[in-house]
């Protein structure tokens, strides 16, 4: 469950984490000369609040993805949530609180109910969120059929600027991260998800409650998905039932360029979240490169079937064919 | 459809009256929702409308066709949407382009364009094994990117070829070219399961790539060619919507990737591969046509009919698992 | 001694086939209970309704005297019983430690203390696994280490009936006795543990009783030491061996040229620099234990493995680039019946007669199926001379027993007129009587002139088939044996010899 750890031929293998984290620091200082406006906290800030929102995504899709799972509702569920907060997150404080509350037990339902569809139901995960998540963009477009909304700017300035130079959003991540990854690696559920994904016969057999363990696995990623959508909420102050669509890619790709695998098992929180930045990174590069912004589109949808074609490339090293028909 | 026939299925629990069953239902339910919407508006039972329903149809089931080859691999296309925007673009901008050499091409350059695509599918689930859904994800986001640019964003200029126009506009002797035209397709196709090795190979790859592999099968080259012959159909759907709507838009083939999947599972295709009857797929375009367009008679909005689709999708599935374990 | 478990009539089919008859069995505390049979005898049966993976159809099984029902494995280990199984058993992308620990049922949601990592180790050094490495994956371990993590993992539980299914295959003599002496302590500390194993050195070693199994059936229990092992092989087979056996017919000369020989065979994972040569009309067995790279070097043949280095030699010819459907090919004539019938040999949801024109449909005029192929002719035959019993060739083949899918399997093969067959373990959990119909058409199929490459895990039969026996040990040939050579216990010395051989190297 690690990606570190001594190979069987005493080789020590770089930890994949490590790729992903050089890779992002060589593309960041890439971003930053030819940034015009230079390393600011400003710049900073703008680069993680982006950044922020897909690791949340795809701290989403991670959980589903360990468990050996694919979740195309994450966008869906998203703009749902996005949607429902532009309705709750008003008036007195604890209006917003208990706003914030509901957002999240809505995205949790929403993972709970595709868990149910997977676990209980029997259903494969991608048709599964395939259907429920055109059920989640419906609502979302019932709920406000055209972007607007009111949104408390309190709880947004708060969370989208920054603290003495450091942007929130690295901070609310690094919180974040710390509280996901410890029960992960150190509890005996955390490990049940890797044990899952890993071998699901094995898992049986050694005891894990494996339909229940499933079944959290996907609320959790609702979980994340109502974070997600609760902070693109800060960030425009809009709810818009439109908003989805790209994340549930997006998503993915990050997952599998931090690293996770996806046939389960393999890979971490900051695995997901590095290549959310990444990705981030990429787009912003294009975005003050030379290229045609119409090229734009083109060039983000390359690199993400690029990348996820480099993430497969393990198959190709596959030594014996009939292991690519389990 | 002979039950017997050394080339269907042969599932056992398909073997008594199962085979026609979701014909028969679908059939019944088709009825049942006319007879609803005549209670409302009693136009919808005239000869004209019942025709003109057969017209949308044969677009809705030409797409369901090639989804159905993919499915029946136990793989998916979510690459659907911008195969039919992207053709068709491709298409009317040839056929408007002025110049006769390029119109007259127009028609067969879609195809190779939809043909293209569906080879690009292929071998990113064939070679690379990316998931299906993951990889068309990818190819459906780089497509975007190139009509994006394509148009500048702006209204795709040209005109529709005025084969297609034909086809998807005139009736012969009474009867839509259109739905003519889904016959012969699903003729072809029919042929093709049911009567060909490659066809026979469809269904045991999608019951079990690892037995076919040791079996000696071209196991890569099916899969290439099964995803081709679904971007080649989609394509078609894409240029009949092309000569329907007189013209081609962005976000054109948005609409129809539910719906299609829906009816693929309604028409009985196990979404798990290898098995499934071209009559299924043929009622199940019918009644999904039929009921989408009852549901825009009664103005319902587009967001509720993709919820709707969705849902059917999860209700089948639920269903059809819950008959299979007693 | 006290009885721990109890079975009394517990039968169990799958689909209408019986895996298990009427079985009555007690398991006693504080003894090691062996369990012989052949494969497909119902061990694996047995120990699946213990652990809880699946339910009896009839009969009662109970536990400290009260009957149960056991749902899941969960259920089975809350009342102590603990089931290692081979390869199941273990999380691969987990750590050695993790992969303990989810083990010991402690509780979903608290942290992990140090105490319990200590606990972890503890058990990992009795088995004899001190050099064991606690965070390294488990993908990476060597299959010996994973088999010690795997008795580590299910004696961390604390159990009171451990279930060891061949728990000690790849093991090291000395490492076996470590284990063994594990098992000794659990059984004087009042562990019940059951214990499979196709070796009956192991069983005379440890095993305080014995219980051998047939066709489903059990067929008597006795105090070891009280059988010879002539006495136990009689038990398990039921039949006299010279009649489940055609009569030995000589093989064809060592001057004829090969039609088949690879040289320097070797693959990153298992094979390492092989030799073999086969003759048109001989028989050649792959021996040794279980999973030495037997079964590798059939896959490198039939083109499964990639990355495969030295040369495969056709009629003479250099033979490269192979994939299964370029061995099939007319002029390569090579069929490979493989290991797993019910997901390599046959797509069961399919019917018999699409079974059986499987392999031969590459070869139909114009790509129709219902252009009759040459190979159509074949399978109507091959149906008669296998004594194929089918109600209609539109049955699903699932239905069929298990001998006769074996039987499609094989005629499915020969429809094409191999020049050269290769066959995985394909007695594997068949009846007798079939069986020994299966020996008679190999021999049939050598005589007139197929060079056939018969892997098996039953030492018996390669000992009454074959012609040349090659016996692997971890990839490589270690000994190569024919005519008087070949009997049981050489065949054994050779597998085992070949142990303490590499052990000290």
């Amino acid at each position: 469950m690690t990606e570190t750890g001594i190979s069987r031929s005493g080789k020590f293998k770089v930890p994949r984490v490590v790729i992903s984290a050089v890779l992002l620091a060589i593309l960041f200082a890439f971003y930053i000369t030819i940034q015009p406006r230079g390393f600011s906290t400003y710049v900073m800030t703008i680069w993680s609040n982006q950044g922020l929102l897909l690791a949340l995504a795809a701290i989403a899709q991670f959980f589903v993805v360990l468990v050996r799972g694919i979740d195309l509702s994450v966008g869906p569920m998203i703009a749902l949530t996005n949607v429902a907060a532009s309705h709750l997150l008003s008036g007195s404080l604890g209006e917003v609180a208990l706003g914030v509350l509901l957002v999240m037990i809505v995205g949790t339902g929403c993972g709970l109910l595709n868990g149910l569809a997977v676990v209980v139901g029997r259903i494969p995960p991608i048709v599964a969120t395939l259907a429920l998540g055109s059920l989640y963009s419906g609502v979302a477009l019932l709920l406000r059929p055209t972007p607007g909304g009111d949104i408390d700017e309190t709880l947004s300035d708060a969370l989208t600027y920054d603290v003495y130079g450091v942007p929130t959003a690295l901070i609310a991540l690094a919180i974040i991260l710390v509280l996901v990854a410890i029960p992960l690696r150190r509890s005996r559920f955390g490990m049940s998800l890797y044990a899952i994904g890993s071998s699901r016969d094995a898992s049986v057999m050694t005891g894990i409650r494996v339909p229940q363990v499933t079944l959290a696995a996907y609320a959790l990623g609702g979980f994340f998905a109502s974070l997600a959508g609760l902070y693109i909420s800060m960030l425009t102050l809009t709810g818009d039932p439109n908003i989805g669509p790209s994340y549930t890619l997006n998503s993915i790709a990050a997952v599998v360029i931090g690293g996770v695998a996806l046939s389960g098992g393999v890979g971490s929180p900051l695995g997901a979240a590095l290549g959310a930045f990444i990705l981030k990174t990429i787009s912003a590069l294009m975005f003050f490169s030379n290229l045609p912004p119409l090229a734009q589109p083109f060039f983000e949808g390359a690199i993400l079937a690029i990348a996820i074609a480099l993430g497969s490339l393990g198959m190709l090293r596959v030594r014996s064919r009939l292991e690519r028909f389990l | 459809m002979s039950t017997t026939s050394s080339s269907t299925t042969g599932t056992g629990r398909m073997a008594s009256w199962g085979v026609d069953r979701s014909v028969v239902i679908l059939l019944v339910a088709s009825v049942v929702v006319l007879a609803g919407a005549a209670l409302e508006s009693p136009g919808v039972l005239s000869v004209n409308y019942l025709l003109q329903q057969l017209q949308i149809a044969a677009i809705v089931g030409i797409l369901a066709t090639g989804a159905m080859l993919v499915i029946l691999l136990g793989q998916i296309d979510l690459s659907v949407p911008l195969t039919i925007t992207g053709t068709a673009i491709l298409a009317t901008s040839l056929a408007g382009s002025g110049n006769p050499t390029l119109a007259f091409i127009a028609i067969p350059a879609g195809l190779a364009g939809g043909l293209l695509i569906g080879a690009v599918n292929g071998l990113g689930v064939a070679i690379f094994r990316i998931p299906a859904m993951v990889w068309t994800l990818a190819v459906n986001a780089m497509l975007l990117g190139i009509t994006v640019f394509y148009t500048s964003g702006a209204k795709p200029a040209g005109a529709p070829p005025s084969l297609m126009v034909f086809l998807a506009r005139e009736r012969t002797v009474g009867i839509p070219n259109a739905f003519l035209l889904w016959l012969v397709v699903g003729a072809l196709v029919l042929f093709m399961l049911r009567r060909t090795v490659f066809g026979n190979y469809i269904y045991a790859l999608g019951q079990s790539p690892r037995a076919l592999f040791l079996a000696g099968a071209p196991v890569e080259r099916i899969i290439v060619g099964v995803f081709a012959l679904a971007g080649l159909l989609s394509s078609l759907g894409g240029l009949l919507l092309v000569g329907y709507a007189n013209q081609a838009y962005q976000g054109m083939g948005d609409s129809y990737l539910m719906p299609v999947i829906a009816a693929v599972v309604l028409g009985g295709t196990s979404i798990f591969g290898g098995s499934g009857n071209y009559s299924g797929t043929f009622m199940g375009a019918i009644f999904i046509t039929l009921l989408a367009s009852v549901l825009s008679l009664m103005q319902v909005p587009d967001a509720l009919r993709q919820m709707v689709f969705g849902g059917i999708i999860l209700a089948m599935l639920l269903i059809d698992r819950a008959r299979r374990t007693p | 001694m006290t009885s721990l478990v109890e079975f009394s009539a517990v039968s169990k089919t799958y689909g209408g086939i019986p895996a298990l008859t009427d079985v009555s069995l007690t398991i006693e505390a504080g003894a090691v209970h062996a369990i012989l049979g052949e494969n497909g005898a119902g061990k694996s049966t047995l120990m699946k309704l213990l652990a809880g993976v699946i339910t009896p159809n009839g009969g009662t099984i109970k536990v400290d005297g009260v009957e149960r029902h056991f749902a899941t494995p969960r259920d089975a280990t809350a009342l102590g019983i603990v089931c290692m199984f081979q390869e199941l058993s273990l999380m691969p992308h987990l750590t050695v430690r993790d992969n303990l620990l989810l083990g010991d049922g402690g509780p979903m949601l608290r942290l992990i203390r140090g105490a319990a990592v200590k606990a972890v180790r503890a058990s990992l050094d009795s088995v004899g696994g001190s050099h064991i490495g606690l965070s390294s994956l488990v993908s990476e371990l060597p299959l010996a280490d994973r088999q010690l993590v795997e008795i580590a993992k299910a004696i961390h539980r604390r159990p009171r009936l451990l279930i060891l299914d061949e728990a000690t295959a790849a093991l090291t003599a000395e490492r076996v006795e470590t284990v063994f002496a594990v098992i000794r302590k659990l059984r004087d500390e009042g562990c019940a543990i059951l214990f499979i194993s196709h070796r009956m050195y192991e069983i005379d070693a440890v095993a305080d009783r014995v219980s051998v199994f047939r066709n489903g059936r059990h067929v008597e229990t006795f105090a070891a030491g009280t059988r010879n092992r002539d006495e136990m092989i009689g038990l398990m087979v039921g039949q006299p061996l010279t009649e489940l056996f055609p009569p030995r017919v000589a093989g064809p000369a060592m001057s004829v040229a090969p039609l088949l020989s690879g040289r320097g065979l070797s693959w990153e994972r298992g094979l390492d620099a092989v030799d073999f040569d086969v003759r048109p009309g001989e028989i050649i067995g792959l021996g040794g234990l279980d999973g030495q790279g037997q079964q590798y070097l059939m896959h490198a043949v039939f083109g499964v493995l990639k990355g495969v280095q030295g040369t495969l030699t056709l009629d003479g010819k250099p033979l490269g680039g192979v994939t299964p459907r370029r061995a099939k090919a007319p002029g390569v004539d090579i069929a490979l019946v493989p290991e797993d019938r019910k997901t390599e040999g046959l797509i069961l949801d399919m019917s018999i007669g699409e079974n059986l024109s499987l392999a031969g449909l590459s070869r139909k005029p114009y790509g129709l199926t219902k252009a009759a192929g040459p190979a159509d002719v074949a399978v109507a035959r091959l149906t008669e001379r296998l004594e194929i019993k089918l109600k209609s060739l539109d049955d699903p083949v699932k239905v069929l027993s298990g001998g006769n899918q074996q039987k499609v399997v094989l005629a499915k093969w020969l429809a094409l007129s191999p020049r050269c067959l290769l066959l995985m373990d394909p007695t594997r959990g068949i009846d007798v009587r079939t069986k020994a119909q299966i020996y008679r058409l190999l021999q049939e199929l050598a005589g007139e002139g197929l060079a056939i490459i018969l892997q098996s895990t039953d030492y018996e039969e390669l000992i009454h088939l074959c012609h040349r026996i090659y016996v692997f040990y971890r990839g490589r040939v270690v000994r190569e044996m024919s005519g008087d050579e070949v009997t049981p216990d050489a065949l054994i010395a050779a597998a085992l010899n070949a142990h303490s051989n590499t052990a000290s190297t």
